[in-house]
């Protein structure tokens, strides 16, 4: 494209990403800080703080709660709309129009609402232990990810491959995993990562589903906060940060980055 | 086995998740409101009468509104930018905006904490150039809480709008400028009619976001700049009125659900590729 950008754009352009990434380093600075309270630039280097979470049960216990919860929630919700995501793909026909909207209802509907009446119908009514309860919800809210991800792999896939398996005699279940799966891997690889990152930094499910015993990292980090106010906090913040990049770095390898500007 | 079982049975899991853990509970919660041995209406009675409870809902919109109007204008300028970049400068903006899009929201909002509080450091960097006497009270203010929800969504913005104003051919721009459009009026009647229904789409997610965010108004607004979502959780958490919370939960759901209901319908209206 060769259309002139006029200078002003370019400067706001350069402003917004400064203002899109100055906090994120501001976090990184203060985490190195060598200091007692949260500065920026930060004041003498040091990893203690890095060190220090490892100190503080809270957040060692809550990471471990927060990573299985993540990990088991998108497994859960991968089991139940890998399905899904095929059967709307494959038999778009058979299946009415409106079935698509009903995945994305968990994006839908508030999710602090959802919270909330998943905790008032569970402490009312299910009897469900807190940590499965956690579980479901997690699953929930990450089941429009993995539907729509696999969902946009699924169409972009030439079923006849998989029917020509299946009328040379190869059982359905069989081709599927021989022949559909390897064909959507990247999409279920990308909606697994993305729906673990969601998983794990959700606050709105979670605030209403732990209690004393059970909690995530970020409502553990919400309640650390409102108490101390030292670099500790940052220094999370900045693991949290490594997670992200992780995660970036396995979507860009798998659909490449661009996919989420689709 | 007809094609017809077989797609119901792939999919029933999911329907069954969304149908137990969703439609019921919400429903039951829509049901809790209704079940005021004053009158079915009671409750809702309550909520609009009640001046505090009015304050809340207006600062919400209103925080919900201004947040959406900056978020679309520095996404729709940045996008703008992006989209015209060449390959390698274009894919590294978009990582630049993808990392704080995935980054927690705690983390985010803990960024401006830092920031914005009276020993952050802006207010050590004003004292620090002479430019303030003492340090400024500028956490739980509706700006603070404004401030980081445009944080919060100016990359969802970009993202959404870099894929539409790609989407716009070059072809129809080039047309338009070799019929004489001023770049303005090309811009005016070509490409803005085109990113319209992408806007809408942007301006929907950060407006339903922002007026159903949580953890951003609890941290940087508080009990003074409670928003709906932290009513919520005061009401349902702290004080235990569980009737009062789901009056709150049902109107958080019909002023999201109607905004999307209304805004998509404006979308397709003014899509111009739909004929």
């Amino acid at each position: 494209m060769k259309t002139r950008i006029h200078p002003v754009l370019i400067v706001l352009t350069v402003l917004t990403f400064l203002f899109l990434l100055g906090p994120l380093v501001v976090i990184i600075g203060s985490a190195l800080s060598d200091t007692t309270y949260l500065t920026f630039p930060p004041q003498g280097l040091t990893l203690h703080w890095f060190a220090n979470i490892f100190e503080i049960s809270a957040f060692t216990r809550t990471m471990g709660t927060s990573f299985m919860l993540a990990v088991g929630g998108t497994t859960l919700s991968m089991l139940i709309g890998i399905p899904a995501a095929y059967a709307l793909a494959r038999y778009r026909i058979e299946l009415p129009a409106f079935l698509g909207n009903v995945f994305v209802l968990p994006i839908l509907i508030p999710e602090i609402v959802l919270g909330f009446s998943l905790m008032k119908s569970l402490a009312s009514g299910f009897g469900l232990p807190i940590s499965l309860a956690l579980l479901v919800g997690h699953a929930l809210i990450v089941l429009p990810y993995t539907v729509r991800v696999v969902g946009a792999s699924l169409n972009s896939f030439d079923f006849s491959i998989e029917e020509a398996a299946v009328s040379l005699g190869c059982p359905r279940i069989k081709a599927f995993f021989t022949v559909v799966l390897p064909n959507i891997r990247a999409g279920i690889i990308a909606g697994f990562i993305l729906a673990f990152i969601t998983s794990l930094n959700d606050v709105s499910i979670s605030i209403f589903l732990t209690g004393p015993g059970v909690s995530t990292l970020p409502i553990q980090l919400l309640a650390h906060m409102e108490q101390f106010f030292d670099p500790t906090i940052a220094s999370v913040s900045v693991l949290l940060m490594g997670v992200t990049v992780a995660v970036m770095a396995v979507v860009e390898r798998t659909l490449g980055l661009t996919f989420l500007t689709k | 086995m007809s094609n017809r079982l077989r797609a119901w049975l792939l999919a029933t899991p999911a329907i069954l998740l969304v149908f137990i853990f969703l439609g019921l509970p919400v429903l039951a919660t829509f049901a809790t409101t209704f079940g005021d041995p004053k009158g079915p209406f009671s409750t809702y009675a309550a909520f609009f009468n009640s001046r505090f409870r009015m304050t809340v809902l207006w600062r919400t919109m209103e925080v919900a509104l201004i947040t959406t109007i900056i978020s679309v204008a520095i996404g729709f300028c940045t996008a703008w930018v992006v989209a015209r970049m060449p390959g390698r400068i274009k894919s590294l903006l978009i990582i630049a905006a993808v990392f704080p899009l995935l980054t927690g929201v705690v983390v985010r909002s803990f960024a401006w904490l830092v920031i914005l509080g009276k020993n952050g450091i802006l207010n050590n960097f004003l004292l620090g150039i002479g430019a303030i006497a003492e340090p400024l009270s500028m956490l739980y203010t509706q700006g603070s809480v404004i401030v980081a929800m445009v944080y919060l969504f100016v990359p969802l913005m970009i993202l959404t709008l870099v894929g539409v104003l790609e989407g716009i051919p070059q072809d129809m721009t080039d047309a338009a400028a070799s019929l004489g459009a001023t770049p303005a009026a090309t811009f005016r009647q070509v490409v803005l009619p085109m990113a319209v229904p992408g806007l809408i789409v942007g301006a929907v997610l950060v407006f339903t976001g922002s007026f159903t965010s949580y953890a951003t108004p609890q941290l940087l607004g508080g009990e003074r700049q409670m928003m709906m979502g932290t009513f919520l959780y005061q009401r349902a958490m702290v004080t235990f009125d569980w009737v009062g919370a789901s009056t709150i939960a049902a109107v958080m759901v019909v002023v999201t659900l109607t905004t999307v209901l209304v805004m998509s319908k404006a979308a397709r209206k003014l899509n111009p590729m739909a004929g």
